[in-house]
């Protein structure tokens, strides 16, 4: 069960990179001539076309390039010059560490108050909490962000761009980032909370919740006992998506504070049409993305007796 | 049973909530119930028994709110005391079996943690003592294999055997009540015999008061020492059981079993040629074998009841029959000559010939369509009528079926009650003038007075016009009701066929004996008696 | 701080117009229409007070605006004056005029992108859904490999290759959202196709056209056009993120998201310029989700009834 679901994620992946890769075959004409563009002449365009290896069918194309980006050989910068994996090389890290940041204070918040409001439901707090989170999915990513520029950074309290190096101590780098985090955690939090809350009122009007009220027992005890083994499934798939959502969110706030990731990188290769760097960081996006959506796949079958215990 | 008063329960008031506006759902019942004592709650859908059933436990569901009277239970206000207290008789004191016990169970824990989780949490016994008990319990149900069942999932275990476990958790801590929110309906009716006997028992060992919810009252019969009736919130009237039976008082009761006495007078005259006869048809879905060796003939003018209990592949053969499953095996003849099997293959006339009426009319009719289009749609598309004279049928039909035809005309599906919703459906089949109608389990979804009024429609429908219909049911009553012969099956075969008189008369199949036997009878002492000659025969 | 103060006004302003436009409604409108007016949340009547008031400047644009789009009027990086009440941007542009003329470029694409992707989308989704078979298998499974790539990144991706003119951020844009369109419609359909008023429908032998036309279409509208609502306020704020980004609508074209990008030195100078245009982003969106919010919550109440 769990192995078919493993596969199932590596074919997606496969044909993934599939089309990462095909997205480069519409281009029209071909990569070298783009490159050149008004200065081609034909003994450049040959020259370069054996340099990228152009010259090769494109199933041997695809298979260079997807067993290089396997070993963290991604190729070289169309416009640099330099190799790609030198370029992600720290960013990729920023990145992680940012989003793992943003994950580690959006989802406790999220969960708390979605439960918090689907138990208290049409309380004042409920409906607070609803318009504040239908607010925040309303609003733009730079705005939030500009609009915590306007307020924390202006006072000083917090630096509204970030610049990191290899000596920066973790304690600052917390400092520095939190404006970037908190404005991730802003946008997330408000979907995490929402699904959060869909989730629990969904499972809190069925039947055997009923029965556990029926039975007398405590509201704590049916939450933690009745309400939560069977939440876990939905819950684990509110927190992927959002985690997933959050490397769309990264791009546009990297930008904003200036943040050295891969978003950044990604936005300025596509400025630049370098379209080996944007394929590079797509392919690494789209591996995390289908990635946590199959570690939520897992650990929902894991939690489901109904699966684990067949008849 | 003594004369000690357990639960009294004074001008009961109950308001549900639709959208923004409250309204009140139970207006004013009362109801007194002693020690030992079982009291059967009956009425229509609506009728507010579940609501009044949970209110005896202190209980209101969300969107309902208790806004008067008084529920005293053994000396107690459970009005007035605290959230704390009552939960403290919930489960303890009070237990309830609820109607779906597979939706009741939490499917994340095994049934012998749940059982075990009233008891220790209201400290009456601790989690070894609270596990032997189970077992004990689970025994005394009847329950297959006491001892392991207890430590399979829910969904690993079957409908009527999860009825069971339910009621034997409700009796894990031997409260002094038990609510049961009709704990038989959704259960087959060889099943049903079972659990209610196993219900019956338990009740009496362990001289437990109950309220036993039901719609059925030969169920209740069973069971009950006592019987209310309600209808929209308001007591009708209340009787001994045996009273009620021999005698009821008011006209709405007597209409509760008027399904039961209705009958259409007895065929005299011999069957014509065969009007479509299904000849040795197997089915599959996929690889799953529904049907093997399906073979009966259906009779021009004729009623023929399809019965059987769920999964006995009575609405695949509809299915067969109509051309939406294309048979592995076997043809059916339609006036002798072969259909072919697969719909698209079919012309238009042959399927004018056979339309269908559906179980669920909130499901059949498109809710966006008028009915003027829901009726008139077949008429336009195999009688080509147009315009005016379209219209002009639209309105015979509307007719026909006893709807205004002025008044109902432009309405949408949403705007009718259930019954006149099932009329259109017959409408609808009426339009393409055919010559078999199918109706599928027509009447099981709606309350006996409306079913009635169905029955009495297709039976005058029939005779005006001519029609066969094949119906699919799995109530017995029904079918002594209208039909003229009778097919039974079980598992994808036919296991017994024949004119009505021929199966209702001994000697039985066995089959279709353990299914007429098992059809609960309108006599308090009918489910003691089948059980001693079940005993008897071994 | 005052202008904190003017906008929660203003905000306070457009709920009681609302209100007062909703009670309106309800004292003269009578029958359906006025059903649907007395079920209407105030925050759903604000909704589309705000929807209709974009509607017209965008249409009345030229009237409205004091200055040209693209006309370079003043000095740059004015405060706010009495000529320009909004100061004028980095190169001199009129900052109202501009942002006026956004209403009609910035929500007139989104609004054309949004209409493709859901054209396109939907008929293949209930196409798939009422065909089955092969022809269903095939379209959704090249669906669900296109979505696991995050929206954002693809359309990057795409945009990289195709360029970053308006023509073909339309058309990635509505190509990565038809896909979501795709499995909505797709799912809606599905439940409507085992209903048995459908399978009497074919008994009768209906053709496929008319299945699609009579019976199915009329009972997906709701959730379709509720998701129209939703996916326009994500296509609104990708478009936007985009141009934010300086791959999307590009100057001189008037646009809001650009112009956030244009102008994002003056924020850290403790001007709020800047984000106006990001305010009328949010504004339209929080409107739009406001009115998606009753529907939803009108077609699951009317399933209960």
């Amino acid at each position: 069960m769990i192995l078919t679901r493993v596969a199932l994620g590596i074919g997606l992946l496969f044909v993934v990179s599939l089309v990462i890769f095909w997205a480069t075959e519409l281009l029209p004409g071909d990569l070298a001539s783009q490159l050149l563009g008004q200065s081609a002449t034909p003994e450049t365009l040959a020259a370069l076309r054996e340099q990228l290896g152009l010259n090769d069918p494109a199933p041997v194309r695809y298979w260079n390039w997807l067993s290089g980006a396997l070993t963290g050989d991604f190729g070289v910068s169309l416009a640099t010059n330099r190799p790609i994996a030198d370029l992600i090389g720290a960013r990729l890290g920023n990145t992680v560490f940012l989003a793992l940041y943003a994950a580690a204070l959006s989802v406790p918040i999220a969960l708390t108050l979605g439960i918090l409001s689907a138990l208290w439901r049409n309380s004042i707090f409920d409906r607070a909490a609803n318009a504040g989170a239908l607010g925040a999915i309303s609003l733009p990513e730079f705005f939030v962000a500009y609009i915590l520029v306007l307020w924390l950074a202006q006072t000083g309290l917090f630096p509204s761009m970030v610049r990191i190096n290899p000596t920066t101590t973790m304690g600052e780098r917390l400092y520095m980032t939190f404006l970037p985090a908190l404005t991730l955690t802003l946008v997330v939090t408000a979907h995490m909370m929402r699904m959060t809350r869909a989730a629990i009122i969904n499972l809190m009007a069925s039947p055997y919740i009923e029965m556990a009220r029926l039975k007398g027992l405590s509201p704590l005890r049916i939450v933690l006992r009745h309400a939560l083994p069977n939440a876990l499934a939905p819950i684990i798939n509110v927190v992927a998506l959002n985690l997933a959502y959050l490397i769309t969110g990264v791009v546009v706030v990297e930008v904003v504070f200036v943040y050295p990731g891969l978003g950044q990188l990604m936005v300025d290769a596509v400025s630049n049409r370098d379209i080996a760097v944007v394929q590079a960081v797509a392919l690494i996006f789209a591996t995390a993305y289908v990635g946590l959506n199959l570690i939520a796949d897992v650990l929902s079958t894991l939690s489901n007796p109904r699966l684990m215990h067949r008849r | 049973m003594s004369g000690d008063i357990l639960l009294k329960i004074e001008d009961l008031r109950i308001e549900g909530r639709s959208g923004d506006t409250w309204s009140e759902i139970v207006k004013g019942v009362d109801l007194t119930l002693h020690r030992g004592e079982v009291l059967g709650l009956i009425g229509e859908s609506g009728a507010g028994k579940s609501t009044v059933g949970l209110a005896a436990m202190g209980y209101a569901r969300d969107g309902c709110r208790i806004t008067g009277g008084t529920i005293e239970f053994d000396g107690i206000d459970l009005r007035r005391t605290s959230e704390a207290q009552r939960r403290g008789l919930r489960g303890k004191r009070i237990a309830y079996v609820a109607q779906s016990a597979a939706a009741s169970f939490n499917p994340a824990h095994r049934l012998i943690d749940q059982y075990a989780e009233g008891p220790v949490t209201h400290g009456v016994m601790g989690r070894d003592k609270a596990e032997e008990d189970a077992i004990e319990l689970y025994r005394r149900m009847q329950l297959p294999d006491p001892e392991g069942i207890g430590f399979r999932y829910p969904h690993q275990v079957s409908g009527g055997q999860l009825q069971r476990a339910m009621t034997a958790m409700a009796m894990a801590c031997r409260p002094d009540l038990i609510i049961f929110d009709e704990p038989t309906t959704a259960l087959d009716v060889t099943t049903q015999i079972e659990v209610l006997a196993a219900i019956r028992d338990i009740v009496r060992q362990f001289d437990t008061a109950a309220i036993y919810i039901t719609h059925d009252l030969a169920v209740v019969a069973q069971a009950a020492d006592r019987i209310k009736v309600l209808l929209r919130g308001e007591e009708v009237e209340e009787a001994e059981t045996r009273a009620m039976l021999a005698a009821p008082r008011e006209d709405y009761t007597k209409s509760l079993w008027a399904v039961r006495s209705f009958a259409r007078p007895e065929r005299t005259d011999s069957p014509g040629a065969a009007l479509v006869s299904v000849q040795g048809v197997s089915a599959a879905y996929g690889k799953v074998p529904v049907l093997e060796d399906v073979s009966f003939d259906l009779h021009p003018g004729r009623t023929m009841a399809v019965v059987g209990e769920s999964g006995s592949g009575k609405s695949t053969t509809a299915r067969v029959i109509t051309g939406l499953l294309p048979p592995s095996a076997g043809t059916v003849l339609f006036e002798g000559s072969p259909l072919p099997p697969a719909l698209k293959s079919r012309t238009r006339d042959q399927l004018r010939q056979v339309q269908m009426i559906y179980q669920m009319a909130d499901t059949a009719l498109n809710p966006k369509l008028r009915l003027r289009e829901l009726i008139g749609r077949p008429a336009q598309m195999y009688l080509g009528l147009r315009g005016r004279a379209l219209e002009a049928r639209v309105r015979d039909l509307l007719a026909l079926i006893e709807l205004e035809p002025d008044t109902y005309i432009d309405r949408l599906p949403g705007e009718l009650s259930g019954g006149q919703k099932q009329r259109i459906g017959i409408a609808r089949a009426l339009a393409a003038e055919p010559k078999l109608i199918i109706c599928d389990e027509v009447t099981s979804a709606l309350d006996q007075i409306v079913q009635e009024g169905i029955l009495k429609l297709l039976t005058r429908l029939q005779d005006e016009l001519g029609l066969s219909y094949m119906f699919i049911t799995h109530d017995i009553a029904t079918v002594r009701a209208i039909a003229d012969d009778v097919v039974v099956m079980q598992k994808g075969r036919v296991v017994d066929k024949g004119p009505k008189a021929q199966i209702f008369a001994p000697p039985h199949e066995p089959y279709t004996e353990l299914l007429l036997s098992s059809v609960p009878e309108m006599d308090p002492d009918w489910l003691t008696g089948l059980l001693e000659r079940r005993a008897a025969q071994g | 701080m005052g202008f904190a103060a003017t906008v929660t006004l203003g905000l306070a302003g457009l709920f009681a117009l609302a209100w007062v436009i909703r009670a309106g409604g309800r004292a003269v409108l009578t029958g359906q229409s006025r059903s649907l007016v007395n079920d209407m949340p105030l925050t759903a009547a604000f909704g589309l007070l705000v929807i209709l008031i974009y509607a017209i400047v965008a249409i009345a644009a030229p009237v409205l605006a004091p200055f040209p789009e693209r006309e370079i009027v003043g000095s740059q990086f004015q405060a706010w004056n009495a000529e320009h009440p909004l100061g004028t941007d980095r190169i001199g542009r009129d900052m109202l005029s501009r942002l006026i003329y956004g209403a009609r470029n910035t929500v007139g694409i989104a609004f054309a992108t949004t209409a493709l992707a859901f054209v396109v989308g939907s008929i293949l989704g209930l196409w798939a859904a009422l065909t089955g078979g092969w022809l269903d298998q095939l379209l959704s499974r090249f669906v669900d490999a296109l979505m696991a790539i995050p929206a954002l990144i693809f359309s990057l991706l795409l945009l990289t290759i195709f360029g970053t003119s308006v023509l073909s951020l339309i058309l990635v844009i509505a190509a990565v959202d038809a896909t979501r369109v795709f499995r909505l419609a797709r799912s809606v359909a599905q439940g409507i196709v085992v209903m048995d008023y459908i399978e009497a429908a074919k008994l009768r032998g209906e053709g496929a056209w008319f299945l699609i036309r009579r019976e199915i279409l009329p009972n997906a509208m709701a959730p379709l056009v509720a998701e129209f609502g939703l996916r326009f306020c994500f296509v609104f704020l990708s478009i936007s993120s985009l141009s934010f980004l300086g791959l999307g609508i590009k100057p001189p074209t008037a646009d809001w998201g650009s112009m956030v990008r244009d102008n994002a030195t003056l924020i850290t100078f403790g001007d709020v310029t800047p984000l106006l245009p990001a305010g009328c982003i949010a504004l339209l969106t929080v409107a739009v989700n406001f009115v998606v919010d009753w529907q939803l919550h009108r077609a699951s109440g009317l399933k209960e009834g």
